[in-house]
């Protein structure tokens, strides 16, 4: 029989394990163009658990968090820009979007804004940042050493440096383990932090407000910390991706940008940290392929298949799987069937 | 896109499908033959400016038959492997990464934007894959790696200025794109306007994504300048000349442009009697009256007999690049790219469908020949020809001899 | 005096442009809860219809006011059978099957199209207005869009089947216990939100540059007016784009567009955080 503690991290506990597999294998065992490639999948996993975590454990649904993505990378790549190293960068680029978002969330949770009108406004803020950080592209735009750009964004961000040796970049293979750490350890803080009363009462937010409210929980406080939380990830992704890159546009905070962070998290199934991650992998690495191919045009299948996967796999393909893969096991006689978070 | 879809590219795309249902394991790459000699092509060939990477992509895959077709380069075949970056960042600087470490490209063709070269540039001359960037931009790029053959400002806009000038007026209107090129290209304007004894009577610049241009259209009636400089760029901004038009200024107030019929598709897209009497000035238009540009647009005609690709500056040197690369392959003897560089940089003259091109050793921009012409009925008349034009902007900030390891984009200030 | 009237008319033509692109999005959002992200695309499908009919030899008047939105409401209708039915009740769903649907007929017609199309040129000329002249089109377009709304306003006001429509958007099961067949009413309303975009879209088309990719470029300015008009067609719609559209075009005159747009979105936030439920969720609560 397992005990609730053991029951409440099994799955957590395989997905940090495969995790560390990678972390540790993966540089090991590929060349440097693939250990960069997966580096890039592991920075939009960690963007989209920004997301997995507000919306689906929080029931708060962002269609601007982009937002943070783009704050994360001007701010990282401004300070890093102008401070030669990148240490320090990466925690103001945290502060900064976890401060954002909590002055956001503020003007949000605490106007009583709901359901598709918040998502609404983190949208519209998302754009009010797109078009001004877009129009920063004459000379006067400049902080400290660091022009803005405007639509062209700015080139030649310094790499990742050590953290314990400043001015030292990291290799390609340091990278992708600095970054996977970052991954895992948030992954694990998070489902922590779902397991614990607080996140037992966010959950109980998503499912029923008014009762909760009813029961004497402040439902702002609790939306609003689960924003800010949200925000800081988003932004610590947006600096990686700024520092993977060496360079940020405005594009990042485009429509674009939100609405496939939305889209990961959708197709890899609300309501779980680790099927946003399986999304993020199964539609990037798609539309890779198909940029490779001669099919017709990638607008016509990407489109096709996203029709298809709202029509026939609701839930998400992790959710989807996982559940298939229960009924089976209970089909051949395992006992208790209880999935992974 | 534009080949007819083969049994195999069926199958590829198959397997393209097959290979995301399985989550994380990459593909195994097809091992490169070691008999035959990578190109690889990075242009847009979906997406909002697909229109101008199609074509690129059509000629470049036309110059390697070409090439083979006159028995390859060192005894090797020359074989296109072309990406479509979706005019999507990020698959940019993925694919340019694929072209270098994994393919072995020798050469890459391609980035439309300045936003795509200035991702693809850097890692490029990290990883030594030689560059060649085929587009008009508002210049300053400053790296022994990559050869740029558009026409830059003080090419285009320093004959457009008093050539229009004289037959307009003094006073000049101008509107740009809200970005880097129109913000450059406009400062330009401004300096030729003025050394010509006029006036710029004001600049506006919008967002690529303004459509509506009721409230600008009124203020220039109200400054009444003599003629407009337009910088618009893209789709957006293509409501500007029609808007321009329904309001009957279209014979009150001529424009020319440092922009319209760039990438081609606006000739196609404006109606004749709105876009009629557009002065502009690029360093190729398909009417160049010389027999060896007479010859290549029916070679490319010929070649593509259906969805013939649109020849403009970005297309006619995507072809060039390919055949200085290739001169400078056999020059050089070996693929070695520093051997290949210094075959460019001898400053040999090429003879074009455009003209006279040369690599200007100091800043791998081309010295060329560019054109002004006026625009009637879908067809450029060409009014004046300028010889051997320098690349005098980037010329202003950029020494590739003083400073071989330079690996920068200058923004080239005029204050 | 002449500069005024001029801004005014400015004024007048960003309010109808709001108009025309936001009323069948309203139409789709206000009756099913359903947000159709492929709207921009129907309008391009629009403008589409209308350049390709004129160089047929239709009259540009017959392709516009008649093709266009035939067209694309025909097209709604199999949409709505094939994809949005699936999905009623399920708002992020439909969200992301219209994106799909959005980025598919981008791919779509630049396949079949090709990305260049010979555009329309405008009808009418201009008109002087002592030293500015104003293109007539843009009159006609104000007039268009106010004719538009009053229509919608007739309909859902002074007709059985606009009975029927704003029963359902109060509670569809009871007017499904009247005996009315929800199923038809829901197809009937998407098509007929289509036909709007269709018409928009054909509207736009002799002063934009038709391409694959204009619906993006409408799309953000739609949704916004939408959500900010709050649930009810008309009042919404009329009440968000007056007040967008005023205060942005103003901005755009006194100090160009970057800040016009920013005003517009920055107007449509002030006017969310203060009316959670958009416009008509709290003024004009009775309205239609």
């Amino acid at each position: 029989m397992l005990s609730k503690v053991s029951k409440d991290w099994l799955g957590a506990g395989f997905v940090t394990v495969l995790g560390l597999a990678i972390l540790i294998f993966v540089p090991i065992l590929f060349d440097l163009f693939e250990v960069l490639q997966m580096t890039k999948y592991v920075v939009l996993s960690l963007f989209v658990l920004s997301l997995a975590y507000i919306w689906g454990f929080g029931g708060i649904l962002s269609f601007g968090q982009a937002g943070f993505f783009g704050l994360g990378g001007y701010v990282f790549a401004v300070a890093a820009i102008n401070m030669g190293q990148t240490t320090v960068p990466f925690l103001i680029a945290i502060g900064a979007c976890a401060l954002f978002a909590a002055a956001l969330g503020y003007f949000m949770f605490y106007g009583r804004l709901n359901d598709v009108y918040l998502g609404v406004v983190t949208l519209v803020v998302t754009l009010i940042l797109w078009k001004l950080i877009n129009h920063t592209a004459g000379p006067e735009y400049i902080i400290g050493k660091a022009r803005l750009g405007g639509f062209n964004g700015i080139p030649s961000i310094p790499i990742m440096t050590l953290p314990w040796r400043p001015g030292q970049e990291m290799e390609p293979a340091q990278m992708f383990q600095y970054f996977m750490a970052i991954l895992i350890a948030v992954y694990v803080l998070l489902h922590a932090l779902i397991k614990s009363k607080f996140g037992r009462v966010a959950i109980s937010i998503r499912e029923n407000e008014v009762r909760t409210g009813l029961l004497g929980y402040d439902v702002r406080f609790y939306k609003l910390c689960i924003f800010s939380i949200g925000g800081a990830i988003g932004g610590a992704a947006g600096a990686m991706w700024a520092s993977y890159q060496t360079f940020v546009d405005p594009n990042i905070f485009s429509l674009e940008w939100s609405a496939k962070c939305l889209i990961w998290v959708m197709a890899g199934g609300v309501g779980t940290l680790f099927g946003p991650i399986v999304g993020v992998l199964a539609l990037e690495y798609l539309s890779f392929q198909l940029g490779q191919t001669e099919l017709i045009n990638n607008l016509i299948v990407l489109g096709t298949i996203l029709i298809f996967l709202v029509l026939l796999l609701p839930k998400g393909l992790f959710p989807t799987a996982r559940d298939l893969v229960v009924k089976v096991w209970r089909r051949r006689g395992g006992s208790t069937g209880k999935g992974s978070p | 896109m534009t080949r007819n879809i083969s049994r195999r590219s069926i199958l590829k795309g198959t397997a393209a499908l097959a290979g995301a249902a399985g989550t994380l394991p990459m593909l195994p790459f097809a091992a490169q033959a070691a008999d035959e000699i990578i190109v690889g092509g990075l242009h847009d060939l979906s997406g909002f400016i697909d229109f101008a990477g199609i074509p690129m992509n059509q000629i470049m895959l036309m110059a390697i038959e070409e090439i083979n077709a006159s028995g390859g380069l060192l005894g090797k075949k020359v074989k296109g492997v072309v990406y479509d970056p979706q005019t999507n960042m990020s698959l940019y600087s993925q694919y340019a990464t694929q072209l270098a470490l994994k393919d072995k490209a020798a050469v890459v063709m391609g980035g439309i934007t300045s936003a795509s070269r200035e991702t693809i540039r850097p890692i490029l001359h990290r990883y030594k894959t030689l560059y060649f960037y085929n587009t008009l931009y508002e210049g300053g790029v400053c790296d022994r790696n990559e050869i740029s053959l558009g026409t830059t400002p003080a090419q285009t806009v320093e004959k457009l200025v008093p050539y229009t000038m004289g037959l307009w007026g003094k006073k000049v209107y101008t509107i740009a794109a809200d970005y880097n090129y129109g913000q450059i290209t406009a400062a330009w304007v401004k300096r030729y306007v003025e050394q010509n004894g006029g006036e710029v009577v004001s600049t506006d610049f919008f967002p690529l994504d303004v459509t509506n241009f009721g409230p600008t259209i009124s203020k220039i009636q109200s400054a009444k300048p003599d003629m407009v400089m337009s910088a618009l760029v893209g789709s957006g901004h293509l409501g500007f000349y029609n808007q321009w038009a329904a309001a009957g200024m279209k014979n009150e107030i001529p424009i020319a442009s440092t922009t319209f019929g760039a990438g081609g598709a606006e000739i196609e897209i404006i109606q004749p009697e709105v876009a009629n009497g557009i002065i502009s000035c690029y360093g190729y238009y398909p009417t160049v009256d010389t027999p060896e540009n007479k010859a290549w647009v029916q070679a490319v005609k010929k070649r593509y007999p259906e969805k013939t690709p649109l020849l403009t500056e970005l297309s006619a040197f995507t072809w060039e690049g390919m055949m200085i690369w290739a001169d400078a392959v056999r020059t050089a003897g070996s693929l070695d790219r520093v051997k290949i560089i210094e075959a460019m940089e001898t400053g040999k003259t090429y003879t074009m469908p455009s003209g006279k091109v040369s690599i200007d050793p100091l800043t791998h921009h081309a010295i060329r020949d560019v054109y002004i012409a006026d625009l009637q009925d879908k067809q450029f008349i060409i009014k004046k020809k300028f010889s051997q034009v320098q690349p005098a902007d980037t010329q202003l900030v950029c020494n590739l001899k003083k400073n071989p390891d330079a690996n920068k984009h200058y923004e080239i200030s005029l204050e | 005096m002449d500069f005024s009237l001029v801004v005014a008319i400015e004024l007048l033509r960003e309010v109808a442009g709001l108009i025309l692109i936001a009323t069948g999005l309203a139409v789709i959002f206000g009756m099913m809860r359903v947000i159709n992200i492929a709207h921009g695309e129907f309008m391009m499908l629009g403008g589409y219809t209308v350049v390709l009919t004129t160089k047929l030899g239709v009259n540009i008047w017959v392709a516009i006011l008649i093709l266009a939105p035939l067209a694309v409401g025909l097209f709604g209708i199999i949409v709505e059978r094939l994809i949005i039915r699936h999905l009623y009740g399920r708002i992020i769903d439909s969200l992301l099957a219209t994106w799909g649907l959005s980025l598919f007929l981008i791919g779509f017609v630049t396949v079949v199209f090709g990305n260049t199309v010979e555009g329309v040129s405008t009808p009418f000329s201009g008109l002087a207005i002592g030293q500015y002249t104003v293109a007539i089109y843009t009159l006609f377009l104000i007039f268009a869009a106010m004719a538009f709304i009053a229509s919608v306003y007739l309909t859902l006001r002074y007709t059985k089947a606009g009975l029927i429509a704003r029963a359902t958007m109060q509670n569809p099961d009871m007017v499904e216990c009247l005996g009315v067949n929800s199923k038809i009413v829901y197809m009937a309303t998407f098509g007929i939100g289509a036909a709007f975009a269709g018409l928009a879209g054909g509207l736009l088309a002799p002063i934009s540059g038709v391409v694959p990719g204009m619906g993006a470029l409408l799309i953000g300015k739609a949704f916004i007016t939408v959500v900010t008009g709050g649930a009810a067609v008309v009042a919404g719609t009329l009440s968000a784009a007056g007040i967008l559209g005023t205060i942005s075009q103003a901005v755009t005159f006194a100090s160009g567009p970057v800040f016009g747009d920013a005003t517009l979105l920055f107007v449509a936030l002030i006017l969310l955080r203060l009316l959670p439920q958009g416009i008509t969720g709290r003024i004009f609560t009775r309205s239609v």
